[in-house]
């Protein structure tokens, strides 16, 4: 059966290739399997209205080097255009509005491919176009736009599992909300390297019990050098042992227990040495409270392992084969597989070392564990050793998005959180809260579909919200005013929110894309009056 | 509100998206300070200055072009290389090699008809205060803490309470990954970058003796070939952090002294990234925050709604690692802020200290990050970095305690550091008590 190997990468004696120079400063964020992951997507980008934020969003994903993507767009370049979209110019003036844009965009990096509809003289149909094209990774699309097309884009998505992404920006506003065919987890969530620490004091194993007592068996007598190398790990282990003994077998557990042991630990710092005082004690002392914890299922795996699947395809997936494997890892033994890093600390080169090859060894013991427990589960099926380590080494950290999705109570949804914030607002002043901004998203949907070029006033959008929303909203004056900002732009799009707003959606593509860091859950809306953001699940 | 008159700009069919929103008001605009038929033209007359023309930088000149700006300065000294191209969106890799600033004022020129945007492909310390008179908003997007303090202190060294053209709002950007933030200073009015220089406090440098006799990190070897091997072996005469063949001798003897302690994980690119202190940077972010900050600009600039730094929020923290995250919030001015402050913040020292420790510790202080000071108290001279021959004069007084230097509790000292030459940081000796 496969062992799981921790890989060593061989040294690389010659220096990065051209195409890792260029791609340097963002490979230190998603590395190469999230490169690889962009390289392959393949984008479409529904582009209506003014035009830009759709741009902004393909421009931040052209350049991290993407693989290809579509515009769809009915609009010829003109004079209103050049105003806000940066990626057109006067040469293009009565030309399709797609033509330019992909020309210019593929300035950007000439790795990725990029084409446009509809062609003149060819009126390629949007219908024919997805029926037609290679599989779309993510589609795109931006408001106001006709309803057909978005009917278009969402029978499609069904059909082929694509994401969708709708956005729309006017004047000082924008939101943009994401439709996930299904739950959608995530393994590499890139945590918080400070909230990683998982070093197992209160249930340590016996190698690891072993060289802690190796070390401290004599620790009255060490020298003070050796004393005051001791890896703070060692130094709570040893204390804990000894808490225990006069403590009944009992660990620390109260707040007040915990103190106490701290005082302890701090007590037995030397501070007759030269130093007067010890760095490792005070390590020790720094992490009593953060490291001397019980292990904890952690909310976003307790979602993963309390999720019902509906999709036949998820029985199937590498993704959920090694969640029940470390369902059942953790039911047997009341924990996780364990992460095996060990933050720095004070300590010999050495000491250090062995130190990280019992956390090491143990984390990989465990990971095989539930490689063995996987493939037992799925014997039809090929698991991934790698994708088994990577599950075990963040299992704590792991994300479901859209856990509880299904667009078939999207509208009851959308009431019960516009009433939930519209009474929260209520009470936003006594708290220090911000208002919600969930009036601007209402607002701004009300102009979703208004395509023709006619100005729509407050007073239309606030009749079309009272239609989406019977009553709800009269007494808000927050809606009032987001009604009037909206009709102030007429629809049109500032320079600036756009390229925001395309920098916040790139950003969740990328996620998306390499399925790294957390995407939000669903909806972010921005006021750029007041330069803040809010998300929510509508 | 929607039916009131659009002012439109010289070319009203091609701002017409804008002109909608900046001459007419909105429910949020404050019709006191507000005149529609007024903006597009003030707009168009505005001096306003870009510093930095890198990540932040380009996107910045493609917000302020497509805001309604036309007169637009840009000062970087530095040139294209092609780890730029993944996010700098107007180099190309023809540029390499070539002026940032020259480079990117050329090409928003030429895509944005009837902008006018100036390079200067030099240092910010390069000019005086004329020069910086002329402007009336500055936009920074730089990823150096020391060419923000300098600007921050020169523009606030430049206010005058007589002169209202002396205040100039500084709009400030930073990224590092999926995060960054935006703020708007009103130099002497609110929160300065000092003021919030602890914020930003550097990462705490591994001790000497853990590089030079137990590592435990691939960083600490990187770091012991970096200040140790290098000093001892100089296998170039200068270190070029940008010479791959420089890198490649650091990046071998880091990786020789990690096999010598069984330490994994050195590679070339983790070696470039600690020696050249490589920050992870992106093009959506840069997105974000650019646009944050020419947002701001721009209704400072035109009044058309509220913009931060007024009355109350000042600073905008985004983060996208995990789901979106936005932080909008007053940052509040310090009372002993060195630059802006009247009063001289509070130093806790211990007495038996020396001047070398004092000086030294200036540098590690978050509130102060001091790396050259020089010291002078109450009609005396402490110590002096330059020139050359007051140093060797006062470096004596280096090994001397605070007692002994006859300093006492309570007293005031003035500190200078060349990284900013106008400003002298007030500092009250407070004695710890032993
Ligand atoms: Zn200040």
């Amino acid at each position: 059966m496969t062992e799981i190997v921790m890989s060593q990468t061989p040294p690389i004696l010659h220096g990065p290739s051209e195409k890792e120079r260029k791609y340097d400063r963002q490979l230190r964020l998603w590395a190469a399997s999230g490169q690889a992951a962009l390289e392959s997507a393949n984008i479409l980008l529904l582009n209506s209205g003014s035009g830009t934020v759709g741009i902004e969003t393909l421009k931040n994903l052209v350049l991290p080097g993407i693989g290809r993507f579509a515009i769809y767009d009915d609009e010829v370049v003109d004079e209103a255009d050049l105003g806000v979209n940066f990626f057109l110019d006067e040469g293009y003036l009565g030309e399709p509005r797609s033509q330019c844009l992909t020309e210019l965009l593929l300035e950007l990096n000439p790795e990725v491919q990029g084409a446009w509809y509809p062609r003149v003289g060819d009126a390629i149909t949007l219908e024919k176009l997805l029926a037609t094209s290679p599989t779309f990774t993510v589609i795109m699309y931006t408001h106001p736009i006709r309803p057909e097309y978005v009917a278009l884009l969402e029978g499609y998505g069904r059909q082929h599992k694509t994401p969708l992404v709708a956005i729309h920006s006017a004047g000082f506003y924008s939101y943009f909300r994401i439709h996930l065919p299904g739950a959608f987890p995530i393994v590499d969530t890139h945590p918080d390297e400070t909230a990683t620490t998982d070093l197992r004091l209160l249930s340590p194993w016996p190698e690891l019990s072993e060289f802690a007592e190796k070390m401290t068996r004599d620790i009255d007598n060490l020298d003070n050098h050796d004393h005051g190398h001791l890896p703070y790990v060692v130094i709570l282990l040893h204390y804990l042992e000894k808490w225990k003994a006069a403590h009944g077998g009992a660990y620390p557990s109260t707040y007040k227990e915990k103190t106490e042991f701290r005082q302890m630990v701090q007590n037995a710092a030397r501070t007759d040495n030269p130093e007067g005082g010890e760095e490792n004690f005070e390590e020790a002392v720094a992490a009593v409270l953060k490291t001397v914890v019980p292990p904890t299922l952690p909310s976003g795996l307790r979602e993963v392992f309390e999720y019902k699947r509906t999709d036949p395809n998820e029985h199937r997936s590498g993704f959920w084969i090694i969640a029940d494997a470390i369902k059942e890892f953790y039911e047997k033994h009341q924990c996780l597989p364990l992460r095996g890093s060990v933050p720095d600390m004070k300590a010999q080169s050495k000491v250090y070392v062995q130190l990280q090859n019992i956390y090491k060894t143990k984390a990989r013991q465990d990971a095989t564990e539930v490689l063995r427990t996987a493939q037992a589960m799925a014997p039809d099926r090929h698991i991934d050793p790698a994708e088994v380590e990577l599950f075990c080494k963040n299992a704590a950290f792991v994300k479901l998005i859209n856990a509880t999705g299904g667009e078939s109570n999207a509208r009851d949804r959308l009431r019960t959180v516009v009433e939930q914030e519209l009474a929260n607002d209520e009470n936003a002043e006594a708290m220090m809260m911000p208002l919600s901004l969930v009036g601007i998203y209402l607002a701004l949907q009300a102009t979703s579909y208004h395509v023709d070029t006619s100005a729509i006033n407050e007073h239309e959008i606030m009749a079309e919200v009272d239609k989406i929303f019977p009553g709800a909203l009269n007494e808000s004056e927050n809606l009032a005013k987001a009604a009037q900002e909206v009709a102030r732009a007429e629809g049109g799009e500032l320079h600036n929110i756009a390229a925001l707003t395309g920098g916040m959606v790139a950003q969740e593509m990328i996620k998306i894309i390499t399925k790294q860091y957390i995407p939000i859950d669903n909806t972010c809306i921005f006021d750029g009056i007041n330069s803040r953001c809010q998300v929510l699940r509508l | 509100m929607a039916s009131a008159e659009v002012y439109p700009a010289s070319e009203p069919a091609r701002w017409k998206h804008l002109d909608r929103v900046r001459t007419r008001p909105g429910p949020y605009t404050n019709t006191d300070t507000f005149d529609g038929s007024i903006v597009a033209e003030n707009m168009e007359q505005m001096k306003i200055l870009v510093i930095g023309a890198g990540g932040l930088g380009c996107e910045i000149l493609k917000d302020l072009a497509l805001s309604g700006f036309k007169n637009i300065h840009v000062i970087d000294m530095d040139t294209i290389d092609i780890s730029n191209l993944n996010r700098q969106f107007l180099f190309r890799k023809a540029d390499v090699g070539k002026y940032k600033a020259e480079v990117a004022a050329a090409f928003v020129e030429r895509r944005v008809k009837g902008v006018k945007i100036t390079p200067h492909n030099c240092k910010i310390q390069d000019f005086d205060e004329d020069f910086y008179m002329q402007f009336q908003l500055v936009v920074c997007g730089l990823d150096s803490i020391e060419a923000r303090r300098w600007i921050n202190a020169t523009l606030v060294n430049m206010v005058d309470e007589e002169v209202e053209d002396s205040y100039k709002p500084l709009i400030d950007g930073g990224t590092e990954g999926f995060k960054g933030q935006a703020r708007v200073i009103f130099p002497t009015i609110t929160s300065c970058i000092e003021c919030q220089l602890d914020m930003h406090a550097p990462r705490a440098a591994v001790p000497l003796c853990t590089l030079a006799s137990i590592p435990r990190q691939p960083e600490h070897c990187i770091e012991w070939a970096h200040v140790i091997a290098w000093d001892q072996e100089k296998p170039f005469p200068k270190l070029d952090k940008d010479d791959p063949e420089h890198i490649s001798w650091l990046y071998q003897k880091a990786l020789a002294r990690a096999q010598e302690f069984n330490i994994s994980g050195v590679t070339y690119s983790l070696t470039q990234g600690v020696v050249k202190n490589i920050i992870p940077a992106i093009a959506a972010t840069n997105s974000v925050i650019a646009a944050a900050c020419c947002n701001e600009a721009f209704k400072i600039a035109s009044n058309c709604a509220p913009f931060l730094g007024f009355p109350d929020n000042n600073y905008m923290m985004y983060s996208g690692n995990d789901s979106i995250y936005t932080y909008t919030f007053k940052h509040e001015k310090k009372d002993d802020c060195p630059v802006c402050g009247n009063l001289a913040r509070e130093l806790v020292v211990d007495p038996e200290w020396t001047l070398r420790e004092l000086v030294e510790s200036f540098a590690t202080r978050p509130d102060a990050q001091l790396k050259k000071p020089s010291i002078r108290a109450e009609g005396k001279t402490l110590y002096m970095q330059s020139p050359a021959s007051l140093e060797e004069q006062t470096r004596p007084n280096l090994d001397k305690t605070l007692t002994e230097l006859g300093l006492s509790n309570g007293e005031e000292i003035g500190v200078t550091d060349p990284a900013f030459a106008t400003v002298s940081f007030k500092f009250k000796l407070k004695f710890k008590q032993s």
